[in-house]
């Protein structure tokens, strides 16, 4: 971006104006699967208050959303149900896989959980943690935004 | 009411029937049953007034594997009235395990012998919902069983994606239009 020094106009690509709308405004989609989600919470709320990273509307439908936090142990029997969340998505879509868990299965090596969500559903983002603080969350999202912010349009 | 005088009872309610009293770690009476009897006992404890146990609190159960009989089914019963538990036991076979339902006795067994089903393998017979619970339907095995694998390693099972034509997908609209009007 360049600012003329005579007329008050911006300059910029389209490709850049559209990376910084997607990355300003990442809208993750309310799904919460144990106490993982208690941390995301509390990322959205006040004390952290992720509304600073443009990301605080946790959207009820897939429809309007643009992020996925697998927030928790996925089990075998809950992971049609988040493929199929995720499908309903539009395009484009990111993952973040939070906390050990989700991410790899965690204490939980038995029949009965996925060991590690990207089985499932592409992850950007993996976040460490049982379960990450807030600010581990939010380091992931900006993580995420470094990423959205140098994915090319076509 | 001690254990005894409960156990007398019961053998004074329900004549023919082998009560084998066993020791427990709480305070509760524990009782060992024949298979068959589970039903004709149940009924009895629940309608008889001196006993009146109209709770089942809980089916459960316990694998001793590889000793045989290895499975202990274990029902919790709470009499409100008297205030009294009694804890029941019925001793299996890991190659005969099924038993009599006792959904028509106490209609919220339905879903413990779903669980015990799903998680053990323990057949209730007549049982009016025979799925399994917890489990996804499909699946294979039951896992609370002491020789079940605990690590498997088998890829997470997602379905396939539902594909919905546009004909359908506009006749779907109308019927949630139709069926929203007042």
């Amino acid at each position: 971006m360049g600012l003329e020094s005579e007329i008050p106009v911006l300059t910029t690509t389209v490709e850049k104006m559209v990376q910084w709308a997607r990355r300003s405004s990442i809208w993750p989609v309310t799904f919460g699967l144990a106490c993982c989600a208690i941390e995301m919470m509390a990322m959205s709320c006040s004390r952290y208050d992720i509304a600073r990273f443009g990301a605080e509307v946790f959207r009820g439908s897939p429809r309007q959303s643009d992020l996925m936090i697998v927030a928790g142990r996925l089990s075998r029997k809950m992971a049609p149900a988040l493929r199929r969340i995720y499908d309903q998505m539009p395009e484009p879509k990111w993952v973040i896989s939070m906390g050990a868990c989700a991410s790899i299965g965690g204490v939980f090596d038995n029949y009965a959980l996925v060991q590690g969500v990207d089985q499932v559903v592409p992850v950007d983002v993996f976040v460490p943690g049982c379960p990450p603080r807030p600010e581990s969350l939010i380091y992931g999202i900006v993580q995420l935004q470094r990423k959205i912010a140098q994915q090319k349009l076509a | 009411m001690p254990h005894d005088a409960l156990f007398a009872s019961l053998a004074a309610a329900i004549p023919g029937v082998q009560f084998e009293s066993a020791p427990s770690v709480d305070l509760h009476a524990t009782a060992f049953i024949d298979r068959n009897e589970v039903p004709l006992v149940a009924r009895a404890l629940r309608d008889r007034p001196e006993l009146a146990f109209d709770v089942l609190a809980e089916v459960t159960a316990a694998d001793f594997w590889p000793r045989e009989p290895r499975f202990e089914l274990v029902y919790l019963l709470v009499s409100i009235g008297h205030r009294r538990r009694l804890r029941l036991k019925v001793r299996l076979y890991g190659n005969d395990a099924h038993v009599a339902t006792v959904t028509g006795i106490w209609p919220g067994a339905n879903w413990l012998e779903r669980e015990v089903w799903d998680l053990f393998g323990i057949a209730f017979d007549g049982h009016p919902d025979p799925r399994r619970l917890l489990m996804p339907e499909d699946w294979e095995g039951y896992p609370l069983r002491k020789d079940y694998p605990v690590q498997i390693r088998k890829e997470a099972q997602v379905g396939e994606p539902l594909q919905v034509s546009a004909e359908e997908f506009r006749a779907n609209v109308l019927k949630d239009r139709l069926t929203r009007q007042p």
